[in-house]
């Protein structure tokens, strides 16, 4: 943590770090304290008054139905997305691993998905399941099946949770294959010569290993699905239909800038950011402890 | 892989083009929607082959875009650009800094500096946007680069890196270049970053990408036009509806927006690897 | 002049005291080696000189100026690190200019000083390369050359022959010295290896555990240790020790109920006290004589010119290691008589480990 040979000046170091301190404090601590300072606040909707309620806004908040869905929304949406993005990158990592010709190719071919934005991808998916002219919605009448995402919620959440997953393949691909690269041979090979067949070896050896970055995946995946997502549920859907997609970032932004309830959507940023506080404390304790082996 | 069983090697290859073919369709589709007339498109099924309409496309994209958006592809992409860049290089800038300083000096609030930038790791800008907002709004920085950029020049990820690189230059190459008589700037410039390019080139790439990619900030943030990012502009040409959008001057938009991006990552894929491996630690 | 002058000087990290009180004063162009175990303090007073330590308490002065105040790069001195410390991402070239280039030297002298050095250190090929080209030798050359083009007052070494193998060592050993020789310039170096310290210094300052223990030449600390510590440092394979007593007239040491050999002359004063004798393995003599010294035989090194001969002796079966000529042949489970000559016997207070002076 130290170093040994450090300077002493008397004015330098405040000189280095003016820059960031001053824009995170303008352009974050302060807003994070007003967000807290708002959500204890009631305003009503002319500025004119504003009255000190204390906690109503959250008590407010997790008694409305609305609210709830979108947290029960919300589980659903991070759940899927990360599982979907997890096994697929899984399943993929584990058949790159194995090849030895041609592996940077896969590599390449299977990581640029990464460099497109979340919004971006919405678009492409959006495009074919179009209700107009997406080639699969096409596919699928013949098949005798109307998909309307805009009608229909179930299909709506599974557009986005597509959508969002198939850019995070590529992320947990890169990890996994990373992981995988940092597990021994000669422990794949000794369980072979013990007469593990390969699904046995993945199954006793690569996955346990694994974990850290599993979890350490999984913590990520549930962050971009609660924040990054933001694009793709503007694009897709808009929080819709009625509320099938709502997520609470989304929310946050619909009653802050639609609706301008300025206490109820603080009091629900204040609500996420607890929440990211708690996973990235759980992913700070648990990489502290992953060194372990 | 240990066994040698021919077929499972093929096996293992077929799910491998299959897992990329699945990956790229999207793209693909993407791709042929771009080089057709919307007549074609509209069609149902739509073709599935490339068009012959590529150049056409892509100008109108580029020069004027999509008739209701009043502002062109070309226009937008320079924005997306402006601001990418910007972030980039200003998070590195002030991070180098700001590291060097929190490693290599001691000073009163040290400490109190570290946890501070530390506390901003956590907590991404879709969390504060409405104060943010208003933060923006109050300095007269709407519809403008600087607001585009600042409040995402915050977060702490790049700090930390960088501190953890600072952390494992040989304390004996800072103590040679005292003997030399480098003060603690010459220090700086002559030796630690350029010490640390290949940090820096990873930063680069990952910064790039986030900041070409913004979607939420941007899309609070401006309201003129002229001043819309790309990836805001595509979400603007689709708000006409589905039955009424361009679809193939916005999937040429969308092609468009991908390209740098998907450039920067493939031709620069190690420092990309590296960067992404090594902030999120 | 450059005469570097270590007046009293001690170092404590907050309240804990490291070094304890180190006097030295070096005469221009003299080769100064600090010897002693790791964790001794000998690395902090190079630092002190260097300036890359505060000075708690006491003075340092170089060619005349007090230098407890000054940066390091004003005290005109020059560092030898043991990792090089060569900046990885500059040319061999800039490694060695880049002191000079902050002094703002002219372009013209700076070239005409790398060249130089180069030359000397047969660097001269080597000068658009990398580090990461180059072998630890040559690393640790262009390290040296970094210091030599500065022309400083002083040279400083942080031990930095410890990271090259055996055989390089020996060579960059006799290397150095030849430098030095011809430089002239007066040198600091520290080294935990006696063998280095031996060859190169003309003085050697030990320190043991924060104190000074002795300065002198290599021959003086072989001849005449002060303490127990040095006895025992100096000198491979090191001095055997035995407890013992001075008979109460100081004509002989007593050994454990085993009988007594001579001493010199000059005793008489120490008549009756305990000690701890020191015996130098090359010092001891294998009699055919009677003599208290039994010794039986347990393991022999064979290594051409000499051999080294370990076994037990005495009712705490003490082990005492002997070197023998390699024409001697002596074998496990032997039983010997060793002797030692009066002149060749250390005699040190059982207490303090001081030597007992006539």
């Amino acid at each position: 943590m130290e170093k040994r040979v450090v300077f002493r000046h008397p004015v330098l170091p405040y000189l280095l770090v003016a820059p960031q301190i001053a824009i995170t404090l303008i352009f974050f601590i302060w807003p994070a304290s007003q967000a807290l300072f708002q959500s204890v606040l009631q305003q009503d909707p002319f500025g004119l008054s504003t009255e000190f309620i204390w906690f109503e806004n959250f008590i407010e908040l997790f008694t409305t139905p609305a609210y709830m869905d979108s947290i029960k929304v919300t589980a659903v949406f991070s759940f899927s997305v990360a599982m979907l993005a997890l096994t697929v990158a899984l399943y993929l990592a584990v058949q790159a691993d194995r090849v030895i010709r041609g592996g940077m190719i896969y590599k390449t071919s299977l990581i640029w998905p990464y460099a497109v934005a979340p919004a971006v991808a919405a678009v492409l998916w959006l495009f074919m399941f179009s209700p107009t002219l997406g080639i699969i919605t096409y596919a699928l009448e013949v098949l005798g099946y109307n998909w309307n995402h805009k009608l229909n919620g179930t299909e709506a959440m599974m557009l986005v949770v597509v959508a969002s997953a198939w850019r995070q393949v590529s992320y947990n691909f890169l990890f996994f294959l990373a992981g995988m690269f940092a597990i021994p041979k000669s422990l794949i090979e000794a369980s072979a010569i013990d007469g593990a067949g390969p699904a046995r070896r993945f199954w006793t050896i690569v996955f346990p290993l694994l974990m850290p970055t599993t979890f350490f995946l999984m913590v990520m995946n549930m962050v971009y699905a609660f924040f990054d997502t933001f694009g793709v549920i503007h694009m897709i859907s808009e929080g819709g239909p009625a509320g099938a997609t709502m997520i609470m970032v989304y929310k946050v932004y619909e009653d802050g800038f639609r609706a301008l309830d300025l206490g109820g959507s603080s009091a629900q940023s204040v609500v996420l950011m607890a929440i990211v506080i708690a996973l990235t404390v759980v992913q700070f304790r648990y990489i502290e402890r992953k060194v372990e082996y | 892989m240990v066994e040698n069983r021919p077929w499972v090697t093929y096996l293992t290859h077929i799910m491998l083009v299959v897992g990329v073919l699945v990956m790229a369709f999207p793209i693909y589709l993407t791709f042929v929607a771009s080089t057709h007339t919307l007549p074609e498109l509209l069609d149902r099924p739509m073709p599935v082959l490339p068009g012959s309409h590529f150049i056409e496309n892509y100008t109108t994209a580029l020069t004027s875009g999509v008739k209701e958006l009043g502002v062109s592809v070309g226009r937008m992409m320079f924005n997306s650009l402006v601001m990418a860049l910007g972030i980039t290089i200003g998070k590195i800038s002030i991070s180098l800094l700001a590291a060097f300083a929190i490693v290599y000096f001691k000073f009163r609030f040290r400490m109190f500096f570290f946890w501070l930038i530390f506390f901003t790791l956590m907590l991404p800008v879709e969390v504060r946007i409405l104060p943010t907002y208003k933060v923006v709004a109050d300095l007269g920085m709407l519809d403008n680069y600087a607001g585009l950029t600042l409040p995402l020049i915050a977060s702490a990820t790049a700090t930390f890196l960088f501190r953890q690189v600072f952390l494992a230059v040989p304390d004996e190459l800072a103590e040679a270049a005292r003997i030399d008589g480098a003060g603690p700037v010459r220090f700086f410039f002559d030796i630690l970053v350029p010490m640390t390019r290949t940090n820096m080139a990873a930063m680069f790439v990952i910064l790039f990408i986030y900041g070409w990619n913004q979607y939420l900030w941007p899309l609070l943030i401006t309201t003129d036009e002229s001043m819309y990012t790309i990836i805001i502009g595509i979400n603007r040409m689709l708000a006409v509806g589905d039955d009424f959008a361009e679809w193939q001057v916005i999937m040429a938009t969308t092609m468009l927006s991908m390209l740098p991006p998907v450039v920067i990552v493939v031709s620069m894929q190690k420092l990309f690897v590296k960067g992404l491996t090594e902030t999120e630690k | 002049m450059a005469e570097v002058l270590i007046k009293d000087v001690k170092k404590s990290f907050g309240k804990v005291e490291v070094v304890h009180g180190v006097n030295c004063n070096m005469e221009d162009g003299e080769f100064i080696v600090i010897v002693g175990p790791s964790g001794c303090g000998k690395s902090t007073v190079l630092r002190m000189i260097a300036g890359l330590e505060k000075i708690t308490a006491g003075e340092i002065s170089i060619g005349g100026r007090v230098v407890n105040d000054l940066e390091p790069a004003e005290r005109d001195i020059a560092m030898v690190f043991q990792n090089y410390a060569l900046y990885p991402h500059m040319s061999v070239y800039k490694n060695m200019a880049y002191g000079l280039k902050i002094r703002r030297m002219p372009k013209a002298e700076i070239e005409e000083r790398v060249q130089k050095a180069a030359k000397i250190l047969e660097l001269s090929e080597f000068l658009n390369r990398k580090p990461r080209q180059l072998s630890g030798g040559q690393r640790q050359r262009v390290a040296m050359g970094r210091a030599i083009v500065r022309e400083p007052k002083v040279f400083l070494f942080d031990e930095p022959l410890s990271n090259l193998d055996a055989k390089l060592r020996v060579q960059m050993r006799l290397e150095i010295r030849r430098l030095q020789k011809r430089l002239g310039v007066t040198s600091v170096y520290v080294t935990h290896d006696q063998v280095e310290a031996m060859t190169l210094g003309h003085r050697l300052l030990v320190m043991n555990d924060g104190n000074m223990e002795q300065i002198g030449t290599p021959i003086d600390l072989y001849e005449r240790p002060k303490t127990v510590f040095v006895a025992g440092f100096i000198g491979s394979p090191s001095m055997n020790f035995l407890t013992a007593g001075i008979s109460a007239d100081g004509t002989a040491v007593e050994l454990s109920g085993e009988g007594s050999l001579p001493l010199p002359d000059g005793f008489s004063k120490y008549g009756g006290s305990e000690v701890t004798l020191g015996l130098r393995p090359e010092h001891i003599i294998v009699t055919e004589k009677d003599s208290p010294i039994k010794f039986k035989v347990d393991m022999v090194e064979e290594l051409g010119a000499d051999s080294l001969v370990y076994g037990y002796f005495g009712p705490e079966n003490t082990i005492l290691a002997i070197r023998v000529p390699g024409t001697v042949k002596i074998e496990a489970d032997m039983n010997l008589q060793l002797t030692c000559e009066p002149q060749n016997l250390h005699l040190f207070d059982l207490k303090s480990g001081n030597r007992l002076e006539v």
